[in-house]
């Protein structure tokens, strides 16, 4: 959606007074439910994440049980209330294509094996949404199946790169999301560098895709630094109880 | 550390027999409660509310919209309740069951019933054009008692949530052309106002399990209670809405207690409340 | 005393190359390198870089004393939940008693709990239960708590010194299942003393010289008492 009425530069700033390669402040907490097996919450931006996971436990129904390995189930979700315009409650055609490809970047990490017929449920709630929340609720995610105590080989982390008004940009806000010419979500396993999750709409040339790659696996890792400093800080606090 | 069922009920009955609850509450006692608001910035009003351990979230969305034709003059308010997997084990994803129907029509039947809405205020066009409003409870972590949890989040949001004049202005501009009457209520409105409301009443649940009765149940009191009521007071301590429920009965006696006690809780409550949401 | 300090590593934390050390439990080898696969606590015991979980279901090992809470009475077995991924199952032949075909409700029955023996674990991770053990069957009054099946080391202390220590000092009976739950009978005040000191133990399972201050914590209690 173009529109050459909004600008999205002012005196070399983005509208947030954000350089290029600046992300939107984030808020990482774990553990943060009583039910749930790990959980996270997390703000990013304008974004509010809730994030709970739930087992491994026996997969139901029972069809749906893998002999060698567990099955991951991300259930993405918008709170009614998290957008302008009221959403219905439920999930609809974005939100479960949002959880696929979220499942299958998380499967690559987990450790799977150990657990046949097993399910692990990672239910992703978006209470406040505002640009980015499927790279919020990755990020969440690991951080929630850390905190599950669940085997992984690393702890995924997602951020967008993307291009407005011909720049290339870190970390989309809303009306850089809105009116800007391509966005490039994608998520990473921060230890090994490779890709688990790639997305992108728009327009961009192969020197500006190469680029805003880059861009976003530099983002990346700033976020992983954050997520893992939010789970030592939640289990730091029992060693010091001596 | 949580207590495993099998052999529950036997344990807190035998506690309850010496006027004790597993964790140290009096039978009459609340867990805390936490109240905050302004939680969800795209809804008009929102709020996060604890109880014990117990976690809801609630929003509140408006639109415009057609009027009932039995009510051309008023606003319309719907209510809905999920009781999302994320809250427990044991919810599973899928259209809403009947708990949470029933959840969301006691919540709403607390908010329509007593009228804490004017929604009278709320029609911009008689006949024509209305305001709807949604409360939309999002239940994040479950550990007993939804339903006052669910209704004074959603009171909360309610007494926070302004009128998006601003947002949906366009719209009106538009609507003016072919309803003349929008370019008054424009002139009346011309920012975002505060939402009309009229004194809340305040839910207080009991549960009922073997020979005792204590109030705000936990996760697992309510897993072994027999009777659970849920008594809405207002202001001048009158009762606004009731609903029992499970398969257990209460005497005649019981249930004036229970009452008595409701207002009593909610005094309490509505002061938190009030405090809160700077009333 | 001198006790090196305790680490917290998470998932994918570099610990240590295969040439100087074994990877133990926890962890997992990367071209010659060992990581942390889960949120634990550093443990190096000779060659070996260990990773103890903080949290984390119960991961049945064969002989392992557990809690299980009966699902379902099936026509000759019964489902029972042990606080793993899956549920076990405990077979007619498994158990002390003569049961009919088709009559295994009438001796245990949804809800029901029995302290079991992990008899045999599969490569499919099935989990078969045994009652034929001494001290073990079907589990009536008293009172089952869970906890993270990791802290269970701690509150049975080392070579059962805090579990000695709680049964002294409390004169409740208390089983604890490797499952992570323990059960407790006892009269009323003696009970809430050990649930209150598990609690303890449980917030307190990362730090060090537990025992004593647990000790002395249950003497002061019943110096009060009396």
């Amino acid at each position: 959606m173009k529109n050459d009425n909004i600008k999205l530069f002012r005196d070399g700033k983005r509208v947030d007074g954000r350089a290029t390669d600046d992300l939107r402040p984030i808020k990482i907490e774990a553990g943060v439910l009583h039910r749930a097996d790990g959980s996270c919450y997390l703000e990013w931006g304008g974004n509010k994440i809730m994030v709970a996971v739930y087992g491994p436990r026996e997969a139901i129904p029972r069809h749906t049980q893998n002999h060698l390995r567990a099955i991951v189930n991300a259930r993405y979700n918008m709170a009614a209330f998290s957008v302008e315009d009221r959403k219905r409650p439920g999930p609809d055609r974005r939100s479960r294509e949002i959880s696929k490809v979220i499942s299958e970047a998380l499967e690559k990490i987990l450790l799977l094996e150990k657990f046949p017929r097993a399910s692990i449920d990672v239910n992703i709630e978006v209470l406040n949404a505002e640009a980015g929340t499927r790279c919020a609720g990755l990020t969440a995610a690991g951080v929630a199946l850390a905190d599950a105590g669940i085997p992984m080989k690393d702890i995924p982390v997602a951020c967008a790169a993307g291009k407005i008004e011909g720049q290339l940009v870190l970390d989309l806000g809303k009306e850089e999301d809105n009116y800007g010419d391509a966005d490039l979500p994608v998520a990473i396993s921060p230890r090994t560098g490779e890709i688990l999750l790639l997305q992108m709409d728009g327009h961009l040339t192969f020197d500006e895709f190469e680029k805003a790659l880059d861009m976003a696996i530099k983002g990346c890792n700033k976020v992983s630094e954050l997520q893992k400093a939010a789970i030592i800080q939640k289990y730091k606090v029992e060693l010091e109880v001596e | 550390m949580t207590i495993t069922p099998s052999i529950k009920r036997e344990y807190l009955s035998k506690l309850a027999s010496q006027g004790k609850r597993a964790d140290n509450r009096k039978f009459g006692d609340y867990r805390p409660i936490k109240i905050e608001i302004g939680y969800i910035p795209k809804a008009e009003g929102s709020a996060r509310v604890k109880i014990g351990n117990t976690q809801v979230v609630a929003g509140v969305k408006m639109d415009l919209g057609d009027p009932y034709p039995d009510t051309p003059d008023s606003g319309v308010m719907t209510t809905a309740a999920e009781m999302i997997p994320m809250a427990s084990p044991d919810f599973e994803s899928g259209p809403p069951r009947e708990d949470a129907i029933e959840l969301a029509r006691v919540v709403d039947r607390g908010i329509r019933e007593s009228e804490i809405i004017e929604v009278e205020k709320l029609c911009i066009v008689p006949g024509e054009k209305i305001w709807m409003i949604f409360i939309d409870i999002h239940i994040i972590d479950y550990d007993g008692n939804l339903f006052d949890a669910a209704s004074l989040a959603s009171l909360a949001a309610l007494m926070t949530a302004n009128v998006p004049i601003q947002r949906i202005k366009p719209m009106l501009e538009k609507l003016q052309e072919r309803y003349p009457e929008i370019g008054n209520y424009l002139k009346e409105h011309p920012d975002n106002y505060t939402l009309p409301l009229r004194e809340p009443p305040i839910s207080c649940t009991s549960a009922k399990f073997g020979n005792v009765i204590v109030m705000d149940p936990s996760l697992d009191e309510e897993e072994i209670a027999e009777a659970r009521l849920t008594v809405a007071t207002d202001e001048k301590g009158d009762i606004r809405a009731m609903q029992k429920g499970l398969n257990g009965s209460f005497t005649v006696d019981e249930i004036k207690k229970v009452i008595k006690a409701s207002i009593d809780n909610g005094k309490k409550i509505r002061e938190e409340l009030y405090k809160i949401v700077g009333k | 005393m001198t006790q090196e300090k305790r680490e917290i590593v998470i998932p994918s934390q570099f610990l240590g190359d295969t040439q100087q050390s074994k990877a133990g439990r926890g962890t997992f080898v990367e071209q010659g390198k060992i990581y942390s696969e889960i949120l634990g606590i550093l443990n190096k015991k000779s060659d070996f870089i260990n990773v103890v979980p903080i949290k984390g279901r119960y991961d049945p090992i064969e002989g392992d004393f557990v809690i299980g809470v009966v699902e379902e009475a099936m026509a000759s077995s019964w489902l029972v939940d042990i606080n793993a991924p899956y549920p076990a199952l405990l077979h007619v032949s498994e158990v002390p008693w003569d049961v009919e075909f088709g009559e295994t409700d009438r001796y245990l029955n949804h809800g029901d709990s029995v302290m079991a023996k992990v008899a045999t674990v599969d490569i499919e991770r099935k989990v078969n239960i045994t009652l034929k053990d001494r001290n073990l069957y079907k589990i009536n009054g008293g009172l089952i708590i869970t906890v993270e099946p990791s802290k269970v080391p701690r509150i049975i202390g080392k070579k059962g010194s805090m579990i000695t220590l709680l049964k002294k000092y409390t004169r409740c009976r208390i089983f604890v299942g490797q499952n992570g739950r323990i059960w407790i009978d006892g009269d009323d005040d003696n009970v809430a003393k050990v649930l209150h000191t598990i609690k303890k133990i449980e917030s307190e399972s990362l730090s060090f010289g537990l025992t004593n201050r647990i000790e002395n914590l249950l003497k002061n209690e019943t110096q009060d008492v009396q």
